[in-house]
C-alpha cells in the first residue's frame, strides 16, 4: 500500500498533525511518502523527512504560496494518479478539508473524515471514526484506491525516527479556474505561545468565568503551566475570546494531554472538541454541570478563589 | 443574480440519533429537521437578494421523499423555489455519490452562486461544498464568517485555525458559510403561508442523467464494518472545595506526572 501523507505548512514549519498522521502512517509499515506543497517549503523537507517518510515530494511554487486549496488538489491528483499512490492521509484542518474533499472528486474516490485511528487489518485499511457526539465509534473504509482520510486534529503525536529522506521535487501544474480565488490578506497568528492544536497543556475558559477580563484567570494559569488558552463557542460569540481559540463542534477539535476546564457546562458542542484529552480537570461551582460526567478530576468549586491559587502553586512547583 | 443553496435533513436535533446496526446507516425514521448549519446559507442568500433588491433564492436537497418538510421551512424562511432530488436509491450515498447529484442538479441551474451550510449537524463533516465545486470547476471558499458581493465578485473572510483570511473569487462560485456569519430569522406567518404557493420541483437521478449504480450504497466509494463501543475513560474523582482544592489539584496533576 504505497501511501502518501500531505504535510501542511504555516508560518515556515510543518504542522505537527500533520506530522503526528505521517509517524502514524510509518508506524503501519507500508512505503511513505509525504508532500510539501507551498512556496519556499523544500526546507521543511528533512524535518519531514525524520518524522518517517522515506521519500519527500516538494512541490514549491510562487503559485502555492497562500494556503488556498484548489491549486493544490491540481499538484496532488496528477502525483497521485502518476505515481499511483493507493492511499493519501491528511491530517484535517480547515485547508486539508477542502483539498481532499475535492481529491476526492477529482479522483472519483472515497474519502472517509474525522478519523481518529487508524489500522491494517488483514492488508485491508480500517480507520475508525466517532459518531453521533462521539458516543459511538464507527469503523469504515474503502472499497477501492485511492482511499482518502482525513485524521481528527491532535490524534496522533509526531514521533521523529530519525531517518533521511530522498527529496524529490514535483511539476506545478495548475488549471486556470483553481487559480481564480485569490488570497488577498493572510491571516496570522492572534497569539502568543503555543496554539491550541500544538499545545501539551490547554486551559479554557467558559461563562462561569463571569465577564472577559477574567480569562486573564486562564491566561496566568495556561502560562505557568506552559499551556495555550482555550475558549467555549458561548463567550468566543459574546466576544471575549477570538475564535482561532474556539473547542467544540464548530470549533477546533484539540487532544492536548492535560485539559483544564474553567467555569465550563461542558455541552455537548463542547465535548466532541477536547474529549479526547488525556487528563480532563474541570472546576465549576455548579455540581450538576455535564463537564464533571466526563472529566477525570471534577472540583465543584468557585473558579475565581481556586485558580490563582492553583497558579501560585504550580510557579513555586516549577519553580523549585 | 440566481443563487442556489445546498440544504439537507437531518434527524431532528430533540429526537435521539441511532445508528441501524444492520445497515449501518444513520436511523432516519426519527422526525426529521432542516440542518441548521443551513438556514445560515439560507439567511445569506436571502440578504443578498434584499440587499440587491433582485435575484432568486432556489434550495437544492437530496434526500427522501418526507424531507419536504425541510423544503417547506425553506420556502418559509424566504427562498423563492426548491428543487428536490428525492428517490429511495439515494439512501447510502457516501460523499462522491452525493457530490455526483448534488454537482448534476447545480449544473442544470447554473445559478450565479452556490451556498452550502458549514457542516451536517449529523455526519459533522465539512467536505461537500469542496467535492461540489471541483466537480462543477467552480472557485470555492469555505468557513465564511462574512460575505460581500459587488462587481462580479464574492469577497469573504474565511475562518482559519489562525485567524481570518480575506479571499476574493469571481462569480459563479461556491461559498460554504461559516455559523458565524449571520443570526438566521425565524419563518414568519405570512413565510409559512405563502409557502404553500412557491413552487417545489422534484426530480429523479434519470432527470440529471445519473444511472442507479452511481448513487446510493454501491455508487459509493467508502463502506461500514462495524459500530462499537468508544473506548471509557478511567476512573473520575469528585472533590468540593473547601479552601483547599488548589492544593488538591496540584497533588492531583503531580500524580500523574502532568507538571
Amino acid at each position: 500500500m504505497p501511501t502518501l501523507v500531505y504535510v501542511e505548512d504555516h508560518e515556515g514549519e510543518p504542522v505537527k498533525g500533520s506530522l503526528g498522521v505521517l509517524s502514524k502512517a510509518a508506524r503501519l509499515g507500508d512505503e511513505v511518502a509525504a508532500v510539501l506543497c507551498g512556496s519556499g517549503v523544500e526546507k521543511l523537507a528533512d524535518e519531514v523527512g525524520r518524522h518517517g517518510a522515506a521519500r519527500v515530494l516538494v512541490a514549491d511554487d510562487a503559485a502555492l504560496e497562500a494556503p488556498l486549496p484548489q491549486p493544490r488538489v491540481d499538484v496532488l491528483a496528477r502525483l497521485i494518479e502518476s505515481e499511483g499512490f493507493d492511499t493519501v492521509l491528511f491530517g484535517a484542518s480547515v485547508l486539508t478539508a477542502d483539498v481532499a474533499a475535492a481529491l476526492a472528486s477529482r479522483l472519483d474516490a472515497g474519502l472517509n473524515w474525522d478519523l481518529v485511528d487508524l489500522e491494517s487489518r488483514d492488508g485491508e485499511l480500517v480507520g475508525k471514526r466517532p459518531a453521533l457526539q462521539d458516543s459511538v465509534i464507527v469503523e469504515v473504509g474503502w472499497k477501492r484506491a485511492p482511499r482518502l482520510a482525513l485524521i481528527r486534529s491532535g490524534t496522533f503525536e509526531p514521533a521523529e525516527t530519525g531517518g533521511s529522506a530522498e527529496v524529490a521535487k514535483i511539476p506545478v501544474e495548475i488549471e486556470d479556474w483553481s487559480q481564480q480565488a485569490v488570497m488577498l490578506e493572510q491571516a496570522h497568528e492572534e497569539s502568543e505561545g503555543p496554539s491550541i492544536e500544538d499545545a501539551d497543556v490547554i486551559v479554557a475558559g467558559g461563562r462561569g468565568l463571569g465577564k472577559p477580563e477574567n480569562f486573564s484567570l486562564a491566561e496566568d494559569l495556561a502560562k505557568a503551566l506552559g499551556g495555550a488558552v482555550a475558549a467555549t463557542r458561548a463567550v468566543v460569540d459574546a466576544g471575549w475570546y477570538p475564535y482561532a481559540s474556539q473547542v467544540g463542534q464548530t470549533g477546533k477539535t484539540v487532544a492536548p494531554k492535560l485539559y483544564i476546564a474553567l467555569g465550563i457546562s461542558g455541552a455537548i458542542q463542547h465535548k466532541v472538541g477536547m474529549q479526547s484529552s488525556g487528563t480532563i480537570v474541570a472546576i465549576n461551582k455548579d455540581p450538576n454541570a455535564p463537564i464533571f460526567e466526563y472529566s477525570d478530576l471534577g472540583v465543584v468549586g468557585d473558579v475565581h478563589e481556586i485558580v490563582p491559587k492553583l497558579t501560585e502553586l504550580v510557579r513555586q512547583q516549577k519553580g523549585s | 443574480m440566481k443563487i442556489l443553496v445546498c440544504v439537507k435533513e437531518v434527524p431532528d436535533a430533540s429526537a435521539p440519533m441511532r445508528i441501524d446496526p444492520q445497515t449501518f446507516r444513520l436511523d432516519r425514521s426519527v422526525p426529521g429537521a432542516l440542518n441548521e448549519f443551513d438556514t445560515h446559507a439560507i439567511e445569506e442568500a436571502l440578504r443578498v437578494k434584499e440587499g440587491s433588491g433582485e435575484g432568486e433564492v432556489v434550495a437544492l436537497l437530496m434526500g427522501p421523499p418526507r424531507a419536504a418538510d425541510s423544503l417547506r421551512k425553506a420556502l418559509a424562511l424566504g427562498a423563492d423555489r426548491v428543487v428536490h432530488v428525492a428517490e429511495d436509491s439515494l439512501a447510502g450515498s457516501d460523499l462522491l455519490a452525493t457530490t455526483k447529484v448534488l454537482a448534476a442538479a447545480a449544473e442544470r441551474e447554473s445559478p450565479d452562486l452556490v451556498l452550502f451550510g458549514q457542516q451536517g449537524s449529523d455526519s459533522d463533516g465539512a467536505v461537500l461544498c469542496a467535492s461540489v465545486a471541483d466537480r462543477v470547476r467552480l472557485p470555492l471558499i469555505s468557513q465564511a464568517a462574512s460575505l460581500e458581493l459587488s462587481d462580479g465578485k464574492a469577497k469573504v473572510k474565511r475562518q482559519t485555525e489562525y485567524g481570518y483570511d480575506v479571499i476574493e473569487a469571481p462569480l459563479p462560485c461556491v461559498i460554504a458559510v461559516s455559523d458565524a456569519i449571520n443570526e438566521p430569522r425565524y419563518p414568519s406567518l405570512k413565510g409559512i403561508m405563502g409557502a404553500k404557493k412557491k413552487t417545489q420541483e422534484t426530480l429523479t437521478i434519470s432527470d440529471l442523467s445519473i444511472s442507479a449504480d452511481e448513487v446510493g450504497e454501491g455508487g459509493s466509494a467508502t463502506e461500514v464494518y462495524a459500530l462499537g463501543e468508544p473506548p471509557p475513560r478511567g476512573e473520575s474523582r469528585r472533590i468540593e472545595d473547601n479552601g483547599d482544592a488548589a492544593q488538591a489539584i496540584l497533588q492531583y496533576l503531580t500524580e500523574k506526572k502532568l507538571l
